[in-house]
């Protein structure tokens, strides 16, 4: 009788043990899911704000065709791209030609005083960061995910219900990596 | 990360049940001393009942209080674009599920300070001087501190260590006037013959009512300077870049003006201790170590020395830089620094840090910041704005009466 009674208790506190375990699981890859809307709703906004951005450069810029095409291009790209990794290679590509028509612009002060380019390049400066700041918090959460599911004994709780291993958001191709060089002379 | 927040409520647990006891101990000796021998848990009862009236107050109406305290006014995104997107970038920094409300003083010295219970209900306040001071990333640092006190449940904290201080600070000074007028049922019982161990409830209650507000504070202020260095440490996290705060922080200490709606008791939310300049001027070792243990604030070019001579952007760097300036034990939980061990990505993003796009704006920007600042106030204080074609802005008093107004670049006069 006792016999059982010890057996019942142990099994209730490893069923409990599992479903805490499971419980959490649960919850870290729901936070890896709320991390990434966070970072797609910069990207969206960042998307939206661009045909307004060339529409306010494009009288000021008219000699710079080639770097504007490249914005236009590189945000086409965004919403030509199939899978994940696609998509991340082509949000890069704008960051890129963002980044070297705002060095461009520097050498128009007449757009530089215009605030309605002021208000905007603000804006979009603000987005780059607050990308780059949920890409940051993403990546944590993901790593937090990752731990437990590879580390004793979240694994085997890990590997019966199986939950996976999240992608981290790195940026992969090399150029992206460079900043736009800016010539202050 | 949340690891350390798990860590910080069983440390604020710990520290009002400490608290809490010391104020029960307290009211039972006051109970012994004045409402006579055996009335003890009558006097428990009674402290008991004066820190949860307190404790309620505080929980339903201390933001409030706070921030109409300081005089501060809510903006929206339209009246401070700049601001509203670093405090965005740090919500989003810090993981934080909602953007805290946003609120600007107008005094001229540099100051911030956040309040809140919940991360959901927070709000973060800053001075129109520190606005008009400081570059986008110092900012940014200023913010990030903030929002970290959020984050990690420093404000409930010092909100439940605040309120258990105020008690025992109520009590005892109420116990010891009692005392001094000679109240107290105990003298009566005296008289009546009573018996010897009414001298030693007399004596403890004494040495009780003297020594425990002190040892209260001295508990509230180490839990406080704690917590300002982890709120840096979480801060050059979430920015991966220390210098903006360092920078911020050493701009912010040399002002010269004080804040004027500061007081004692929400001193501690501040980034910087807004009432005590003299703690820089007492230079002498000894001196500066006394002004060390009675502040709410760790000394500012520590904070600043600690910042700058971090090797990356992370709580482990923190940890080795305050062990290699203060030369103490660390500050971080260890849970924290456990946490981030093998974090490739931290590494990874505090060498992108030095490439981000906003450092070529960020002068830039302050002067842009500083214009909406002013407009800002102006709004408010009724001024009617008018745009000028060649670029300038006209800002009218509410009682500019005149029919028309001249434009002072360009002398083009506009009808009003």
């Amino acid at each position: 009788m006792i016999a059982f009674f010890i057996l019942l208790g142990v099994i209730v506190v490893l069923v409990g043990w599992v479903v805490g375990i499971y419980n959490s699981l649960v919850g870290l890859r729901n936070r890896v899911k709320e991390a990434w809307a966070q970072v797609d709703v910069q990207l969206k906004r960042r998307f939206d704000l661009i045909p307004n951005l060339i529409e306010t450069v494009k009288g000021y810029m008219s000699h710079e065709r080639e770097t504007l095409e490249a914005v236009t291009q590189a945000r086409a790209a965004i919403s030509g791209a199939g899978n994940m990794p696609d998509r991340m290679n082509a949000e890069g590509g704008l960051t890129a030609a963002l980044g070297r028509l705002f060095a461009v612009s520097e050498s128009y002060p007449d757009l530089k005083a215009s605030t309605n380019f002021l208000s905007l390049q603000e804006e979009l400066a603000s987005t780059e960061n607050k990308i780059s700041f949920a890409r940051q918090f993403y990546n944590e959460t993901v790593m937090r995910m990752n731990n437990k599911v590879q580390m004793f004994p979240g694994n085997i709780i890990a590997g019966m219900f199986n939950f996976q291993n999240e992608e981290f958001f790195e940026v992969t191709d090399e150029e992206q990596r460079e900043a736009p060089k800016v010539d202050f002379n | 990360m949340w690891e350390q927040i798990a860590a910080n409520r069983r440390k604020s647990f710990m520290l009002v049940i400490v608290a809490a006891m010391l104020l029960l101990v307290l009211g039972y000796f006051l109970g012994e001393y004045f409402l006579g021998r055996g009335y003890g848990p009558y006097g428990m009862v009674i402290a008991g009942i004066v820190w949860l009236v307190m404790t309620l107050v505080a929980w339903f109406q201390g933001d409030n209080i706070m921030l109409s305290m300081a005089g501060a006014k809510k903006i929206q995104k339209e009246d401070l674009p700049i601001l509203f997107n670093v405090v965005e970038e740090m919500t989003l920094a810090s993981g934080l599920s909602r953007i805290p409300d946003i609120y600007v003083i107008d005094d001229p010295a540099p100051n911030a300070f956040a309040t809140g219970r919940r991360p959901e209900t927070a709000a973060v306040a800053v001075t129109s001087g520190l606005l008009r001071r400081l570059n986008r990333d110092e900012l940014q640092g200023v913010i990030a501190h903030e929002l970290a006190h959020v984050r990690n449940r420093d404000i409930q904290l010092m909100l439940f260590a605040g309120v258990l201080i105020g008690a025992i600070v109520i009590l005892s000074e109420v116990g010891l006037r009692g005392m001094w007028f000679g109240g107290g049922r105990s003298r009566s019982r005296r008289d009546s013959g009573g018996d010897g161990g009414n001298a030693i409830v007399a004596v403890l209650a004494i040495v009780l009512m003297i020594l425990a507000p002190i040892l209260a504070r001295l508990i509230y202020l180490a839990v406080s300077r704690k917590r300002e260095y982890l709120a840096d440490a979480s801060a050059a996290t979430f920015t991966r870049y220390p210098e903006g705060l360092a920078s911020a922080l050493e701009k912010i200490s040399a002002a010269p003006q004080t804040l004027n709606s500061a007081n004692r008791a929400t001193a501690p939310m501040y980034i910087i201790n807004p009432l005590k300049k003299a703690g820089k001027k007492a230079g002498k070792k000894a001196g500066a170590m006394a002004a060390n243990a009675s502040s709410t604030h760790p000394p500012i070019d520590e904070r600043v020395r600690i910042l700058r001579s971090m090797s990356g952007g992370g709580y482990a760097a923190y940890e080795e830089s305050y062990r290699k300036v203060s030369g103490g034990k660390g500050v971080i939980p260890g849970s924290a620094l456990k946490e981030e061990a093998g974090d490739e990505t931290s590494r990874a993003t505090a060498e992108d840090s030095g490439k981000r796009p906003q450092k070529e704006s960020s002068a830039a920007s302050q002067i842009i910041l500083a214009r909406q600042v002013d407009d800002f106030f102006y709004r408010s204080a009724g001024y009617r704005m008018i745009k000028c074609d060649c670029g300038a802005t006209l800002k009218l008093p509410r009682d500019f009466k005149s029919p028309q107004a001249e434009c002072p670049r360009c002398g083009a006069s506009h009808s009003l």
